[in-house]
């Protein structure tokens, strides 16, 4: 495959899942507000320092309150990670693949973004219409994974498209439960049984309330933490994603799972044996903001180890054997 | 691939008024409605249907054809409209009907061209005897831009240059066929007749399983046995790639559309790399050799070292490894000459030169501004004539006399005086109209034809071709940069050109007509 083609199936899937946990983050804050009896100031800011980029909200010069944030998380053309950019940017990269995937993804993804960019025009989304709106962007991301996985032969475009997504997932359900930390706790927070009300959405923000219930019942902060980065088999947490991103990259590369022949599938299997051996009481003890922090240092890690090896400029070395007959 | 959603079809039905009564031929050749005011005997079944569909239903099915083309991306970008800016190329349902017969001569006259002018390309590139006999003054050839100093003594495998052609037709007052253009060097547009067909089945089921309608859907088949058939050495399994110059290019969505739809790899320029005398394409895992190219770039851009230094969109060295014989170009580089407009002025002589026969389909009359006397003819009757750039396509560079301002003749007078060599000039075709869905009721709208031709083992012509529309009243040019749209083109396989009515249909209107109609994806 070539290295271009396999660059624009990664970061079109990366973009879609991203737009998806967009979405999710937004959706969550936005119930955690409404689910704030006690007041204080609501807290938006956390939001654009962890989903994008906080100098171009700065450099608007308004304050982060909810309705400039939902704008720019959501349609801001400055900001490369709204929802609509980066729509916009899996369409450009699908656009340049069309050949490679298949047309029902392509005009799946198409139809989305020009609806998308229609609403974007008639402005910003109001309270009322907010979940509805989000809910949609979510179903419609979903929609396109499952024409995926219902259209794409399990060849190597299809793990490229896996690399991305479930890369971007494991990043995104990281940075999800870290929105808890920045949530005020405030006075009498606990009293009022708040934090479980908090909690919970977490797991919703992540569609992940309903099987957090099945498996560990009630909502402990421990059970929660568990769940969403350590459970092999919910397909939202970090651990079942990076599980499924070596799973095809191995698939790729040929390399068998338990040795490596580059970086990333080294610093990937060192990862996948950490979650699958960590207790949630050694996170705690670290400290969940930090272990976070040092898990989405190295997830980037890994993605720009793929990068390095699959999609970056090279040119031929000197009397190296043909491939073109392994090719045929 | 494209499909029609339940959503669009329930779109609100506004009365119009579709039909043919009061249908206005107007003082020119219609390829559908005869003098008499009725349809030609190839059309008969299509005007019925028309006629018998609901007041609004032509127009709404319009509009849902419009939809399924931007949902599914069939857009292409204008080159002064800002870079991104995506528009669908206009549909118009009421297809072009050409009859078995006809159609079978102007298969005849196509293949006849197309033979000749490769033998007068490989000719140019070698002995160049045409210029010795003095056929073609040897001044138009050397002054030409499209002939290139880098191709001369090549010999391209199968000593085929010109592998696809799109050539320009047009119908007179007369209703004679005539050749306007010579598209060799990369006429886009088959795409869209693929794409077109495909929703006019699903539009007009009824219509084509009356009418026999010849097949377009194997273009990207005979494009592929043809590319296969170039191949250098004759290998087998050769690696057969589409060059593009990338997204942002107008023809984008066809490039990518014939390589999904004849499997193979679509590459940028920078995915390919010229090593050790071959052509390599960049992959996942390490350097794959690519041994016959179907290149959609322009000959400046197709290699820096050989053309235009400044080029970032071609390949390094690709011309060596061409000459080398290790890979194959579609087209040959260098064709462009046998496209310059001062050059197509002498391609009936060409015909005559290597066949010996007389051109099946003649040329448009043309006025070659360099040669004194035409000179003369065209500064005096600028008004009546359309003069074009030699060297520039897609209706850039042309002054329509009857439909110009004064200041836009003075400033032809003097581009022609100033560089006569740069332009010719044709009297101002009255082209042939077919009916066109307008705001309210149907009215006659001019049209060309662009057949596409493959030359590999045989000359293959699709049946068919490119109905391209001037959409705007009154208007000749059918560019699909100047306001041009398109319609599909009905080639029947009979020679008989009534085609019996099917059962469906002989009893008036059907009513499984609204019923059965379109909508479903394929």
């Amino acid at each position: 495959m070539l290295s271009r083609v396999a660059d624009s199936l990664y970061w079109m899937s990366r973009y879609v899942e991203r737009a998806e946990n967009v979405a999710r983050i937004i959706d969550v804050n936005l119930n955690l507000m409404l689910d704030n009896p006690v007041g204080g100031e609501q807290r938006w800011q956390p939001l654009i320092d962890t989903l994008a980029d906080h100098q171009a909200f700065a450099g608007q010069g308004t304050v982060a309150d909810s309705e400039n944030t939902i704008r720019f998380l959501s349609f801001d053309p400055g900001n490369g990670n709204s929802i609509l950019s980066c729509l916009g940017a899996a369409r450009e990269n699908a656009r340049s693949i069309r050949e490679i995937i298949s047309s029902e993804m392509w005009e799946q993804l198409n139809s989305f973004y020009l609806r998308l960019q229609d609403q974007a025009v008639q402005g910003t989304v109001g309270q009322e219409t907010s979940m509805a709106f989000y809910a949609e962007v979510k179903q419609a991301c979903h929609l396109f994974s499952g024409i995926t996985g219902a259209t794409m032969t399990r060849n190597e475009a299809w793990h490229f498209i896996e690399l991305g997504r479930l890369l971007e997932r494991a990043d995104k359900t990281s940075r999800i439960l870290d929105v808890k930390y920045y949530i005020p706790t405030g006075l009498g927070a606990e009293a009022a049984g708040l934090d479980d009300i908090h909690w919970a959405a977490v797991l919703r923000s992540a569609s992940a309330f309903e099987m957090y219930r099945k498996r560990h019942g009630r909502i402990r902060p421990d059970g929660i933490i568990e769940f969403l980065l350590l459970d092999p088999d919910f397909p939202r947490s970090v651990r079942h994603c990076l599980d499924g991103v070596r799973s095809s990259l191995h698939h790729i590369t040929g390399t068998p799972i338990g040795s490596f022949r580059n970086p990333s599938e080294k610093l990937l299997g060192q990862l996948c044996s950490d979650l699958a051996f960590t207790q949630v009481d050694e996170i705690e003890d670290e400290g969940l903001h930090e272990y976070l922090d040092g898990l989405e240092t190295k997830i980037n890690q890994v993605g720009s180890g793929i990068y390095d090896t699959f999609f970056a400029f090279r040119t031929p070395t000197l009397s190296r054997r043909s491939r073109y007959n392994e090719a045929h | 691939m494209l499909s029609l959603s339940a959503t669009q079809r329930f779109t609100r039905v506004v009365p119009d008024d579709m039909n043919f009564s009061r249908y206005e031929r107007g003082d020119f050749y219609d390829e559908m409605i005869s003098s008499s005011g009725e349809p030609h005997p190839a059309s008969r079944l299509l005007a019925r249907e028309i006629e018998g569909l609901p007041s609004g239903e032509l127009k709404m099915r319009q509009k849902a054809a419009e939809r399924a083309l931007m949902q599914a991306g069939i857009t292409f970008n204008v080159y002064s409209d800002n870079r991104g800016v995506e528009k669908t190329l206009p549909f118009d349902l009421i297809p072009r009907i050409v009859s078995g017969t006809e159609w079978n001569r102007l298969e005849k006259g196509l293949q006849q061209r197309i033979l000749a002018l490769n033998l007068f390309l490989d000719d140019l590139y070698h002995d160049q005897k045409i210029l010795k006999d003095g056929i073609i003054p040897r001044e138009v050839i050397a002054s030409s831009t499209g002939f290139r100093q880098q191709c001369v003594g090549l010999k391209p495998p199968q000593g085929i240059w010109c592998h696809v052609t799109g050539t320009d037709l047009v119908r007179d007052q007369t209703g004679q066929i005539l050749v306007l253009e010579d598209n060799i060097r990369c006429p886009s547009g088959v795409s869209y007749v693929i794409e077109n067909r495909r929703l006019m089945k699903s539009l007009f089921p009824e219509v084509f399983s009356g009418a026999r309608i010849r097949p377009v859907s194997n273009y990207a088949a005979r494009l592929r046995d043809m590319l296969e058939f170039i191949t250098p050495d004759g290998g087998t399994q050769p690696r057969v790639v589409v060059l593009t110059p990338g997204r942002y290019n107008s023809a984008y969505f066809e490039h990518s559309f014939l390589a999904q739809q004849m499997g193979v790899e679509l590459v940028e320029g920078s995915d390919l790399v010229v090593h050790e005398g071959f052509v390599w394409m960049r992959t996942t895992s390490g350097f794959e050799r690519v041994d016959v190219i179907y290149r959609r770039i322009d000959d400046d851009f197709l290699d820096p070292r050989a053309f235009r230094t400044d080029s970032m969109l071609g390949v390094p060295g690709l011309m060596e490894v061409y000459k080398a014989g290790n890979v194959a170009l579609a087209n040959a580089p260098g064709t462009g000459v046998a496209d310059d407009k001062a050059v197509y002025a002498y391609i009936p002589r060409v015909i005559r030169y290597y066949l010996g026969e007389e051109p099946i389909i003649p040329n448009v009359t043309t006025y070659i501004c360099s040669e004194e006397q035409d000179q003369r003819y065209v500064l005096e009757h600028l008004g009546e004539l359309v003069v074009k750039a030699a060297n520039e396509s897609g209706g850039y560079g042309m002054l329509i006399g009857p439909h110009s301002t004064r200041e836009q003749i003075e400033e032809f007078r003097r581009l022609v005086i100033a560089n006569p060599r740069n332009y010719i000039a044709q009297p101002t075709l009255s082209l042939s109209r077919v009916p066109t869905i307008c705001e309210t009721n149907l009215e006659g709208r001019h049209v060309d034809l662009r057949p596409y031709i493959l030359y590999g083992r045989d000359i293959f012509v699709l049946p068919g071709g490119l109905t391209r529309v001037a959409l705007r009243k009154g208007s000749l040019v059918v560019n699909s940069s100047q306001g041009g749209g398109t319609k599909d083109t009905w080639v029947l396989a009979e020679n008989d050109d009534s085609p019996a009515p099917s059962t469906a249909t002989a009893g008036g209107r059907p009513q499984s007509m609204v019923l059965a109609s379109p909508l479903i994806s394929h």
